[in-house]
């Protein structure tokens, strides 16, 4: 090809010469490279290396700096290389090469047991730290709510009722689409299993007590975990990376108060509506299998329902709504007010938010089973 | 002053560019020629930055045609157009460094993306594009998050020149700089275009870059190019918001 870069011996009385000739840029850089570190190799022991370089017809960086390596490299080993012919052009920018420092190392983790062990420990050391973040919050959003309760009017009912509508009303769809699905699934397993034991009827039994004591509100909070919660993080997190946050700190405004409050709010207010909406999907799917797929015809279905369950069961599931929630909102406020600079933190933090937020509400879910029991609901 | 070479590196002819209803060019021609740094002023909100992206290919135009090297990009196939983007390098008004990536990573990209290159070279031309814009190398392994605004803008400008570009775009270089570093910033654009010979393609409100930096001025409004030529010619124009830009009392004040 035309162009293409050359370095050459060429006749000299003493010592050795080289001429440089062609196109020394970038595109070239690692034919370039290759025929400087071979020159280094042809230049053994001479005292003085004579370089012609005006033959270049166009240098760029890459070129002036490769250059500019070799005779450092030359120079490392006692030997002069002398460099001619330089147009006036590239002058300058030999000159800015020649002030290059040598770069520095990159600091790269090194894996070693030891290593591994302190990140271990570091994990482990960060739990309590979580924790502490988690109390820390929950006191700042009962502080705030306490000055609202006193003032009622620094309530940010606008955003609340924004946030009400992301959380709430538009995630309804998914939310009685999924849990109805649920439903049917229950009870058609329910079915296929109890009937071995002529008990199909009881399914209604099942799909009552599951639906409105467990599966419905934890269903429904993982939900509204993945999908508010990380929401609420994101927002957060690209809020607290573009400065926001401390604009509005600066102006006296208190975040918790304007920001993480009203979507504490909201978020508290939706679930259990949510739940409710969730549990009558699940009720509805499960009857309409037991009719269709086991037989059980609406009017037996409500008459077994009335009997098997009591107003306990959806007591108990609907006290455990908001407090989810709230375990939601504050894993993801948290969150997202931790994010740093980069875009990465960002996504760190959104799946930390929902990682431990599902696995939090789950863990309630399992104290309020507890107590639940103890009390005798 | 650069060559007087005359031949167009960017060709831009009666290009329009409409938002909904509102149009923010309309019929605008331009040539940026060859060598020369060509400084683009005009109010806020004329569509300075519209017309960067417009030539870089990140807005759609309506109509009218852009040839940079002298190719058109619209009907240019892929692999002429990645050959043209690898000869310009574009500084971002926010630098538009990527977060997750260290200062090193960050100017390494292009390098690594586009040319077949040891480790080795990559950090010592690394290391020389940052002496290029006037960092020490110790920052290589920073993150943007930890660099201050002048710093980002630095890194930027040589992530912008790690590919040795012919041509810079620069969308308002100095703007969140403080005087000394604006003024060591045009400098800097100075010196690069005379050692690597580039092009650039300045948005600046910044009259001390017009005066010490750019070899030419455009000025935009209503969605044309309504003046161009150097800066005696500026000063010299009756146009009403020329006069105001070029004589009011901060221009005064840098022309003594």
């Amino acid at each position: 090809m035309k162009g293409d870069p050359t370095l050459e011996r060429i006749a000299q009385d003493n010592g050795l010469a080289l001429r440089a000739a062609g196109s020394w840029t970038a595109p070239f850089a690692s034919l370039l490279e290759d025929m400087v570190s071979d020159a280094e190799r042809l230049a053994g022991t001479r005292p003085n290396i004579f370089i012609d370089v005006s033959q270049i017809s166009k240098l760029d960086t890459f070129g002036a700096w490769l250059i500019e390596r070799l005779r450092r490299s030359l120079a490392r080993g006692g030997i002069e290389a002398r460099i001619a012919g330089l147009s006036a052009n590239y002058a300058s920018l030999v000159d800015e090469v020649r002030r290059v420092k040598a770069p520095p190392a990159p600091g790269i983790a090194s894996l070693t047991i030891t290593g591994m062990l302190e990140q271990v420990g570091r994990s482990v050391a960060g739990i309590s730290e979580t924790f502490i973040g988690l109390i820390d919050m929950l006191g700042a959003v009962l502080a705030a709510s306490g000055r609202v309760l006193l003032h009622p009017r620094e309530l940010r009912l606008t955003s609340t009722v924004h946030h009400l509508e992301q959380v709430c009303w538009r995630a309804v769809p998914i939310i009685v689409l999924i849990t109805f699905l649920i439903g049917c699934i229950i009870s058609q397993q329910g079915i296929f299993h109890f009937r071995k034991f002529g008990a199909d009827i009881f399914v209604v039994d099942m799909l009552g007590v599951l639906v409105l004591r467990e599966i419905g509100v934890l269903l429904v909070a993982i939900m509204v975990a993945g999908r508010s919660g990380s929401a609420y993080t994101a927002e957060l997190g690209s809020m607290k990376m573009r400065e926001e946050i401390d604009a509005l700190r600066t102006m006296g405004f208190d975040p918790i108060e304007v920001l993480v409050l009203p979507r504490m709010l909201a978020l508290v207010i939706a679930l259990p509506i949510l739940a409710f909406l969730g549990a009558m999907a699940a009720l509805y799917g499960g009857g309409l299998v037991a009719w269709l797929y086991g037989g059980v015809d609406p009017e037996a279905f409500l008459l077994r329902l009335r009997d098997a369950i009591s107003i306990n069961h959806f007591i108990v599931g609907m006290v455990k709504a908001p407090v989810m929630a709230a375990v939601i909102g504050i894993v993801a406020c948290v969150e997202g007010l931790a994010v740093q600079g980069s875009a990465e933190s960002l996504g760190q933090h959104t799946t930390a938010s929902v990682v431990k937020s599902i696995f939090l509400v789950i863990v309630m879910d399992g104290v309020f089973a507890i107590f639940f029991a103890a009390i005798g609901m | 002053m650069a060559q007087q070479n005359s031949d167009a590196i960017i060709r831009v002819r009666d290009i329009t560019v409409q938002f909904g209803s509102t149009r923010v060019l309309d019929g605008l021609d331009l040539d940026v020629r060859r060598g020369e740094i060509l400084g683009f002023v005009g109010p806020s909100g004329a569509g300075k930055s519209v017309l960067t992206r417009t030539i870089i290919g990140l807005v759609p135009k309506i109509a009218g045609r852009i040839e940079v090297f002298g190719v058109d990009l619209d009907t240019a196939e892929q692999a002429t157009r990645r050959a043209v983007e690898r000869r310009w390098g574009i500084l971002f008004q926010q630098g538009a460094l990527f977060s997750s990536l260290t200062v090193r990573q960050n100017i390494q990209f292009p390098v690594r993306e586009n040319l077949k290159v040891s480790q080795r070279l990559l950090d010592e031309i690394m290391v020389a594009k940052l002496g290029m814009v006037g960092l020490r190398p110790e920052v290589a392994d920073r993150y943007p998050s930890e660099l201050s605004g002048g710093m980002i803008k630095r890194v930027a400008l040589a992530r912008a020149l790690a590919l040795d570009p012919e041509l810079v775009f620069l969308d308002e270089p100095t703007s969140g700089l403080d005087p000394i570093g604006a003024g060591d910033f045009d400098e800097l654009v100075r010196t690069l275009q005379r050692t690597l010979g580039l092009t650039v393609f300045m948005v600046t409100h910044d009259l001390d870059s017009l005066y010490t930096a750019c070899d030419r001025i455009a000025v935009l409004g209503n969605g044309k190019i309504i003046a161009a030529g150097s800066m005696a010619d500026m000063q010299a124009s009756q146009h009403p918001w020329l006069r105001q830009y070029f004589h009011g009392k901060r221009a005064r004040a840098v022309m003594g």
